[in-house]
């Protein structure tokens, strides 16, 4: 099979960080936020994320990903709109438009045994 | 850490500078040894000259992110943190020692083939002494394209990643360690052939190029859509071949335009060399750029 990489990246960096703040804990939930538009693919992500935990506290984790859908603002109609891809494109043509949500990786939380 | 396929070993990461019979033999000493600085710096030096690097250094303040102590069993702690926030402090680290140096970097990433490494050699034989260029090689195996920078005559470090698909900013600072390139220099970054992963690691590079060649199609920047959003600059390469393909460029710029309408494009043919000077007028005006600013 191919490796989907870099989201094995993105959970050795989810591991590190919780070893990071949670030293002396056992974790047994981990819950994140990977936006629609972040590019990392949660089922890959599940996937890598038992590897990554593999020997280390969070071990047996179980892994919760919410995924906040894109939200865009356009700056020339001045509307909020969905975005499904990154496309940053509004229905009125401007292309003069942000990203206001979607594109998050976080750590939203933990659960300590 | 992964039974599968090895990766995330750190031992499996190798630096190498091509070519160079021995380890610093292209180092400046003068410059990126050990020696003491007059001014002081906020994040602190790393060893000889190395970007200061988190796990090197047991930091006696509070970490940024502030560990939290043993916690009651079954308790829920909130962290909201990012991720890749390591990677994204190595990388302002990075930043750090290179603008304190006056290095501009620029981190090239593309698809495998996309033309990265003639591109570089010709960029070197046409500009390379110059700019005082020199190449950071990223690749999964093999020393070959840093051998073919080597054989141009210009300083090369090659980082094998072994499973890894991409750089990240903590090989970044070794490699510039390794480097140690001359302050008001330009150091290119090759990155992995990857046209998804590299676009998550920052570096802390000063200007991020994608290169795009006319025989992908025009449609790479609506299926990788992350990588041309982080693009300063995209550079649609192998001009040369348009008259055989059924494509316009037009299209890659319409495409380029919608996820990232801030980018640059410029159409160049690498092998040929058509459009080369506009690009060498986007590393002229980095370098200086770079060089006019304070330290």
């Amino acid at each position: 099979m191919i490796m989907p990489m870099h989201e094995l990246a993105i959970a050795q960096s989810v591991v590190d960080a919780v070893l990071d703040r949670l030293p002396e804990n056992r974790v047994t939930r981990v819950v994140l936020q990977v936006g629609k538009l972040s590019g990392v693919e949660p089922d890959a992500l599940r996937f890598c994320f038992d590897l990554a935990v593999a020997d280390t506290a969070l071990d047996g984790a179980e892994l919760e990903i919410v995924e906040p859908a894109g939200l865009a603002w356009c700056e020339t109609c001045r509307t909020e709109f969905g975005l499904s891809r990154p496309i940053l494109l509004c229905a009125c043509g401007s292309a003069d438009v942000r990203v206001i949500s979607g594109d998050q990786l976080l750590i939203s939380s933990v659960k300590v045994a | 850490m992964c039974a599968t396929c090895g990766c995330g070993h750190e031992e499996q990461i190798r630096f190498t500078t091509v070519g160079a019979p021995e380890p610093g033999q292209y180092r400046q000493p003068e410059h990126l040894e050990d020696h003491p600085h007059p001014h002081s710096h906020e994040h602190g030096h790393g060893h000889h000259g190395e970007p200061a690097r988190e796990h090197e250094h047991p930091h006696p303040h509070p970490h940024p992110n502030g560990s939290v102590h043993s916690q009651p069993s079954g308790r829920t702690v909130p962290l909201a943190q990012r991720i890749l926030a390591k990677n994204d402090q190595q990388a302002d680290r990075n930043r750090a020692w290179l603008a304190e140096r006056q290095v501009a970097v620029v981190n090239l990433m593309s698809a495998p083939g996309s033309g990265k490494t003639t591109l570089l050699e010709r960029t070197i034989a046409e500009v390379g002494p110059r700019f005082g260029l020199s190449v950071i090689e990223g690749d999964q195996e093999t020393l070959l394209d840093g051998e073919r920078i080597r054989a141009t005559g210009c300083r090369v470090v090659q980082i094998n990643t072994g499973a890894g698909c991409h750089l990240d900013a903590d090989m970044m600072a070794r490699g510039l360690a390794e480097l140690a390139p001359s302050p008001g220099s330009l150091v290119v970054v090759e990155n992995v052939g990857n046209l998804v992963c590299p676009a998550l690691f920052d570096l802390g590079e000063t200007y991020r190029v994608v290169v795009t060649s006319v025989t992908e199609g025009a449609d790479k920047p609506l299926k990788y859509p992350q990588m041309f959003a982080v693009a300063d600059l995209v550079l649609i390469n192998k001009s040369d071949l348009l008259p055989y393909l059924d494509v316009e460029v037009s299209e890659f710029e319409k495409n380029v335009r919608q996820v990232n309408p801030a980018a640059q494009l410029l159409t160049l043919s690498a092998t040929h060399g058509d459009g080369m000077i506009a690009w060498y007028g986007r590393l002229e005006l980095l370098v200086t750029r770079l060089t006019a600013a304070p330290p």
